[in-house]
């Protein structure tokens, strides 16, 4: 596993707290990690499907799985593949929710070596026969970090707007994406790259200041080498 | 945030002659390239969410497991009848803790500062004052960027969660920003909001993370008091030119290096501390049982 991280700030990016991390969010309790935390994961897991939730096989590991259904973590995840943010009078009744939304789940407890405490892997389909695997954690005050995305090893937030791309491992790949992104006046904030072994799939992970247009993301789409582009827009202020 | 220590925050104060909380509200502009007005006005947003609910605690809503509620109110009926010994100001900070605590428990809106389960400590300071008419609306929420800037250096420098850091690392951050808060609306200079911070942090040092059933009930939501009564009371003793012997950012550093010592069971596990005493093991038995 080969692991490329450039940063401009010289820090990850989940060290970059903002003061609205730290006096927020504005949410429904218990729990912010366990609860607030949780309905993101769901909610990102649910976005990088790219589609409607219809079944979900959800592994809760450390604290998620002592302490996770006290805390609502449960009806948080699914709360969250609803579509749902963390301040949702709703989420207590997001497994009714599910039923009437044609949404299968169900909880298991699963052993991870070196993983961050409260953290998920969610195993996910649509109706149309697309999956995704995600492992995330909720690293305090409601904040979240993708850890694994179909088990290659990642590390982004949802703090920024975030584009995957999942390309083959040619030269001059990453020059190619990051030159559309400039020709759109889009800041990258952080970049990695990552691949199982030379020569095969890359995932790209590109952190941006601005919105990614679609017009910019179908352009990301259509460049020679790239399988599919996947887009987390980061919540509205 | 690019507030990494205390005393860069303090540097920041001397260079460019601005009080803390403007600061912070420079940084939080930079950072995420709004304008000061969207700042403040989110800001404003924060504090009045936290004033929606204390507004709308009721007394007979209980928790998950049935063991929080109503005490809000206890204290509340209490204070209006006797003599307290703590006093007026005093007692209702007690009282907005409780209803705060109370109120995320039962799954109510609330503003997690700097994380739910520490989400009564700084209404509890503020909102008394606020509605005894001490602090105009703007001054309480530039006292909440004073609050919120503390509490980024100590996420930065140590952490804020107490999967990773005990309870020291929510009430306890908690109430330090709470201390650095009030010392700022009080007119204290940023030494002043230093010491507090660093008293407040230490007096809380250690303070393990062990909720009954691991719910965010038993004894997160009392330790809200205890974390408010504490930052009074370091404020106050900033106010009154008393200094912490240890420089505030080594007392950060420090927190941040118990948290990682701590054992796991006294890290929101649930499997030390008050959570297997055997009245804890008997709801979370219990708890098990309804679910079953």
């Amino acid at each position: 596993m080969i692991l490329f991280v450039m940063t401009k700030f010289g820090k990850g990016p989940t060290d970059m707290l903002d003061i609205f991390d730290i006096l927020g969010p504005i949410m429904v309790g218990p729990s912010s990690s366990h609860t607030a935390g949780a309905v993101r994961i769901g909610n990102m897991a649910r976005t990088l499907l790219g589609g409607e939730v219809k079944t979900a096989h959800i592994l809760l590991h450390g604290s998620f799985a002592e302490t996770g259904q006290g805390h609502g973590t449960d009806r948080a995840l699914v709360a969250g593949l609803l579509g749902m943010k963390p301040d949702n009078l709703d989420i207590p009744r997001s497994f009714e929710l599910a039923k009437e939304h044609g949404l299968a789940f169900d909880f298991g407890v699963i052993q991870l070596r070196d993983a961050h405490p409260n953290t998920a892997v969610l195993n996910l389909e649509d109706g149309g026969g697309r999956r995704l695997k995600m492992q995330a954690s909720s690293v305090g005050g409601g904040r979240i970090r993708v850890d694994k995305l179909d088990d290659v090893d990642v590390g982004f937030t949802g703090a920024f707007n975030t584009l995957i791309v999942n390309s083959l491992d040619v030269s001059g790949e990453l020059a190619e994406v990051s030159r559309e992104l400039s020709g759109a006046k889009i800041n990258i904030a952080n970049m990695s790259l990552c691949r199982s072994r030379r020569g095969g799939a890359v995932l790209m992970v590109i952190e941006t200041d601005q919105r990614i247009p679609p017009v910019v993301r179908s352009l990301i789409t259509e460049l020679p080498g790239v399988a599919r582009t996947t887009y987390y827009e980061k919540e509205a202020e | 945030m690019a507030l990494d220590s205390m005393q860069e925050i303090f540097d920041k104060i001397d260079r460019f002659g601005k009080p803390f909380w403007e600061i912070v509200l420079d940084t939080d502009v930079e950072e995420r390239q709004v304008t000061r007005e969207a700042s403040f006005e989110k800001m404003r947003a924060a504090w009045r969410a936290m004033l929606e609910t204390d507004d709308t605690y009721r007394a007979d809503r209980r928790s998950v497991s049935g063991l929080v509620g109503g005490d809000g109110r206890k204290m509340r009926d209490y204070a209006s009848a006797a003599r307290t010994l703590s006093g007026g100001y005093v007692s209702e900070a007690i009282a907005v803790a409780l209803c705060t605590g109370e109120s995320n428990a039962c799954m109510r809106r609330i503003v997690a500062a700097p994380t739910a389960g520490a989400c009564g400590v700084l209404p509890a300071v503020l909102i008394p004052l606020w509605r005894g008419g001490q602090a105009s609306e703007d001054e309480v929420v530039e006292a909440l960027y004073v609050a919120s800037g503390i509490g980024a250096v100590i996420g930065y420098k140590a952490c804020i969660a107490g999967a990773s850091g005990g309870c020291q690392a929510e009430i306890g951050t908690a109430s330090a920003m709470a201390a650095g808060a009030l010392t700022a609306l009080r007119g204290g200079g940023p030494a002043q909001i230093g010491h507090a911070v660093a008293m407040a942090l230490k007096n809380l040092l250690g303070l393990v993370c062990d909720p009954v059933a691991g719910l965010v009930e038993v004894p997160c939501v009392k330790r809200n008091v205890v974390g408010a009564v504490n930052a009074i009371s370091c404020a106050d003793m900033a106010l009154a030119g008393i200094e912490s012997r240890v420089p505030v950012d080594q007392v950060i550093e420090c927190m941040g290096d118990v948290g990682r010592r701590l054992p796991v069971e006294f890290r929101e596990t649930a499997l030390g501390g008050l959570a297997v005493t055997p009245f804890g093991q008997e709801v979370k038995r219990q708890m098990r049982g309804s679910q079953a």
